[in-house]
């Protein structure tokens, strides 16, 4: 593994390689020191283009506690602000030594363009509309975690999937691991051939969440309503919201997620966000344990010449 | 001057005499001096081009006339529309007859000037299109192509008023609202990449609102770069009720989908494929290729639209549209028909030269290759096939979409008005 | 461990490859457990504050094994783990990426106790290096010691085995496969000969 760009990369025992490695490497935040020698010496370059505090936070955590030497570079207020091109921006970082370069880019396909003009592995943390593998990695790694397994686990995603990298990423990885992805949407919200992607699709929220055993939440922005993409938050809510009548419908072990952050009231009520059985602050930790052993895979053996 | 040896249209191996610019003899075996023997190649009418953009004046960065029309002579044309998205806007008969001018400076091909149809593009008021009609360039062909003519009225009026002078309206059906920030064919390909689709009926519905003002108008509209199946049906309906409708296709669009965006010789998500309109599926390429094998597309024109280095080595979302065409039209066109059995070369010359000429109302262009006729020859060798190599071109730009493919066919020499403008492939 | 980390090349038995003759037959391996659980309770007292770690994977088998002798000869359980030493390796830029080992520490930890690390191979000494890092991570015990099913000689390092099943002179070019029941099916350590391609 070279880059990790496309959840639909992975194969089914690269993708369970890193749940097992995340697992392993899960017990090391539970002792003292949670300090691990493995990269030192590697330079992990974290380039954000978009704000994500919390997904650039995570990726720092993740390549310190491995030992990286961590550099953040963030769009606003350097020179990328200035004009600078992504190329021109890969070549600098190529030039200060980047063994990695995790990216978060507002145009869909920039870490595949960043690929070809750097000689580091890239790690797409999230590009536009398109995919955000990490997130997908630590979500099956949570719903592992929780339910034991993913082979036959009946997952709804629900919300704004046209404009979600975060369902992509869960679609592509989610079916590779044998789970039974159910995309839950209005029609406006769904991309166009989405009846070719390896999952179910309906509009009906109330009919699929009996049947789940796993609801994933979807952050759905207010600016999508001036788009028409749905009338009014309000309706948006009562057609696609999970609040506590919806959540009474779940069965008695399935569990609810969301990638963050949340739009407590919209797509998810208080209540739910914070009962027992929602995952949604354990998805925050296992996101540095799930970066932590992508980083290691990529990083922590030989890297293009070292080989022997 | 004697061309020795030409087929024409892939006949009989004749002589061709020139003088004064006109064929005056053809037949084998002719007396006199030998300028170029072409050895059995094959000879087509200088291929004319409704659809390209020379980029001067404004982004000389990118092409200029002297530069886009060397890339025109080694693909073959001795004629070129230059489309008027310049800077300043060729909207006045002073930037026409300036874009005018420079062509017959620099004599590579003729270069006819397309006027905007509307102020600055802009698509409130129109241009002064019997200006630029009466101008030392003549315009006849009037778009604002890169933008669409979106307000009914304005392309109802612009239809009606170039009726005046025997104009066209070429009109870049988009649109506007349906095609905001779109990226790539909305379809498939742009769900699984998560690019903002650009759905087909923003290009259908203009057409369609079109071909009924035209009727309703009794003018003539042209369509430009047509790349949607449902476009097709569109047109061959309004053509089947004797409207004055005709439209070309690209060389692009003939031979490329949007699953380029995803899987290509250059990796995924390279906007060397981005292009307005956008590449779309397999089927709406064979409902394109049956088009103009059927005549429901009149024409293939280029778009050629050159950019440069750094406008197309960016993320995909921030490239500039478009990509060169000239000095690959024929190749391509030679891939997606002639090797299908879809189009003779016969009738390779109708859509690449006659037809264009005629819709352009472009004199001296276009003819066939017989006694009389100009002497605006092409000279093709069918034959070979060869990597593409962006470096060899002469175009300033780079931008072409074959980069790591095979094309069929060379263009070995270009004569306008009986002057070699391209001898063994190079520019003369 | 740095030879006995890949398990045996499969298809017929280990044994009748070419160049290979087994140093250690299966008794001879019991015989050499029982000896060290004997001697680690000689040498801590009665094993009292002793913690056995194995280096996986042979290791952490080994590390039960004399485990379940300590017990049976002084009726007393000994806390017994794993500790992975992947992640401290000072050879990972030489290979790619490799999955990682489990490590599991007993409830007690090792604070304060006394570590006996187990190895199947004992070589350069580089892979108790890592161990001795990795249990720096881990807590601060009284003493560690280090057990081993076979010292192969070729040191690297200053570090030497409290508890040795075999010493077995060895070439350099020549590899020592260590097979066990748990992991292999059965009990040999093999000398091997590599040949040639």
């Amino acid at each position: 593994m070279k880059h990790l760009i496309s959840a639909g990369d992975l194969g089914r025992d690269d993708a369970l390689l890193i749940l097992d490695t995340a697992e392993e490497l899960a017990r090391v935040s539970e002792r003292s020191i949670k300090k691990l020698p493995t990269l030192r010496g590697r330079t992990v370059v974290n380039l954000f283009f978009e704000d994500s505090t919390r997904t650039r936070i995570s990726f720092e955590a993740a390549a310190k506690r491995l030992s990286a030497d961590v550099i953040n570079f963030s769009a606003k207020g350097s020179s990328v602000s200035k004009g600078e091109s992504l190329k021109d921006t890969a070549l600098t970082l190529e030039a200060m030594g980047a063994d990695a370069v995790v990216i978060r880019h507002s145009a869909s396909g920039a870490p595949h363009r960043l690929a070809t003009w750097v000689r580091g592995s890239v790690v797409n943390a999230g590009d536009g509309t398109h995919e955000h593998p990490t997130q997908a990695l630590l979500d099956a790694f949570s719903m592992r975690r929780r339910m034991g397994r993913l082979e036959g686990l009946k997952v709804a995603v629900v919300g704004d999937v046209l404009h979600s990298r975060v369902a992509r990423s869960n679609v592509l990885l989610l079916s590779t691991l044998g789970a039974e992805v159910t995309l839950v949407a209005p029609p406006t919200l769904l991309p166009v051939a989405v009846e070719n992607w390896p999952c179910q699709v309906s509009y009906d929220l109330d009919a699929v969440l009996p049947k789940s055993d796993v609801v994933m939440m979807l952050r759905v922005q207010l600016e999508r309503q001036n788009a028409a993409f749905f009338p009014s938050a309000r309706e948006y809510s009562r057609r696609y919201g999970l609040d506590r009548q919806r959540f009474a419908k779940l069965h008695d072990d399935a569990i609810v997620m969301h990638p963050g952050p949340m739009n407590r009231g919209m797509e998810i009520s208080a209540e739910v966000a914070d009962s027992p059985r929602s995952t949604i602050v354990e998805q925050v930790g296992n996101g540095v344990t799930v970066r932590m052993a992508v980083l290691y895979l990529l990083l922590g053996g030989a890297i293009g010449g070292e080989v022997k | 001057m004697i061309i020795r040896n030409a087929r024409i249209l892939g006949g009989d191996p004749v002589d061709l005499r020139i003088d004064n610019g006109l064929i005056a003899e053809i037949g084998p075996g002719l007396g006199g001096e030998t300028v170029f023997d072409a050895d059995g190649l094959l000879a087509l009418p200088g291929l004319v081009d409704l659809h390209t953009h020379l980029r001067e004046p404004g982004r000389e960065d990118a092409e200029t006339v002297e530069t886009g029309t060397q890339a025109a002579a080694r693909g073959g044309y001795t004629a070129v529309h230059a489309m008027a998205n310049t800077s300043p806007v060729a909207d006045t008969a002073g930037v026409v007859e300036q874009v005018w001018r420079l062509g017959q400076e620099y004599g590579h091909c003729d270069v006819q000037p397309v006027g905007a149809v509307t102020s600055g593009l802009e698509g409130r008021q129109l241009a002064e299109l019997g200006a630029m009609a009466d101008s030392a360039a003549r315009v006849r062909v009037f778009s604002d192509d890169g933008k669409c003519v979106s307000d009914a009225v304005l392309m109802r009026r612009a239809l009606e008023y170039v009726k005046a002078f025997d104009g066209v309206v070429a009109q870049h059906a988009q649109e506007p609202r349906l095609t905001e920030g779109a990226q790539l064919n909305e379809g498939e390909v742009s769900g699984r990449l998560g690019l903002a689709g650009w759905p087909a009926v923003a290009e259908e519905a203009i057409i369609a609102r079109d071909c009924l003002l035209a009727a309703h108008v009794g003018s003539r509209l042209h369509v430009c770069h047509v790349s949607t199946a449902g476009s097709v049906e569109i047109i061959r309906w309004a053509k089947s009720k004797g409207w004055d409708v005709t439209a070309e296709v690209t060389p692009h669009h003939l031979l490329l989908t949007d699953a380029c965006a995803e899987s290509s010789p250059v990796g995924p998500y390279n906007p060397i494929y981005k292009v307005n309109p956008p590449l779309r599926t397999a089927e709406d390429v064979r409902a394109l290729r049956e088009a103009l094998a059927d005549g429901t597309i009149d024409c293939v024109a280029t778009d050629h639209a050159p950019h440069p280095v750094e406008d197309k080595e960016t993320e995909w979302a921030a490239a500039a549209m478009g990509m060169i065409g000239l000095e690959t039209a024929l190749s391509a066109v030679q891939e997606a028909m002639v090797e299908t059995g879809l189009l003779d070369w016969a009738a390779v010359a109708d859509r690449m030269s006659c037809r264009p000429a005629r819709i352009g109302r472009l004199s001296g262009h276009g003819q066939p290759l017989r006694v009389g006729s100009a002497a605006n020859v092409t000279l093709y060798d069918p034959s070979v096939r060869a990597p593409v190599d962006p470096g060899a071109m002469v175009s300033k730009s780079r931008n072409t979409p074959y980069e790591g493919m095979t094309l069929p066919g060379r263009v070995v020499a270009t004569f306008l008005r009986g002057r070699p403008t391209v001898l063994e492939g190079k520019v003369v | 461990m740095s030879d006995a980390q890949n398990p045996p090349v499969s298809g017929g038995d280990p044994a009748q490859r070419n160049h290979s003759r087994a140093v250690l037959e299966a008794p001879d391996i019991h015989r050499a457990l029982t000896r060290i659980a004997h001697e680690i309770l000689e040498r801590t007292k009665g094993a009292e504050s002793v913690v056995l770690l194995g280096i996986p994977t042979r290791g952490a088998t080994l590390a039960r094994r004399i485990a379940e002798r300590v017990a049976q000869f002084e009726g007393r359980k000994v806390p017994v783990g794993a500790v992975d030493i992947t992640m401290y390796r000072d050879d990972l830029r030489l290979k790619p990426a490799r999955p990682l080992g489990h490590t599991d520490l007993p409830p007690g930890g090792i604070d304060d106790k006394i570590v006996v690390l187990v190895d199947d191979v004992l070589f350069s000494g580089r892979t108790v290096r890592a161990a001795l890092d990795a249990l720096n991570d881990l807590g601060r015990p009284r003493a560690v010691q280090l057990a081993t099913l076979v010292d192969r000689g070729h040191r690297e390092l200053p570090i030497r085995a409290d508890y040795v099943g075999k010493n077995l002179p060895t070439a350099k070019s020549e590899k020592v496969r260590v097979y066990l029941e748990e992991t292999d099916g059965r009990d040999a350590v093999l000398l091997v000969k590599e040949v040639a391609r």
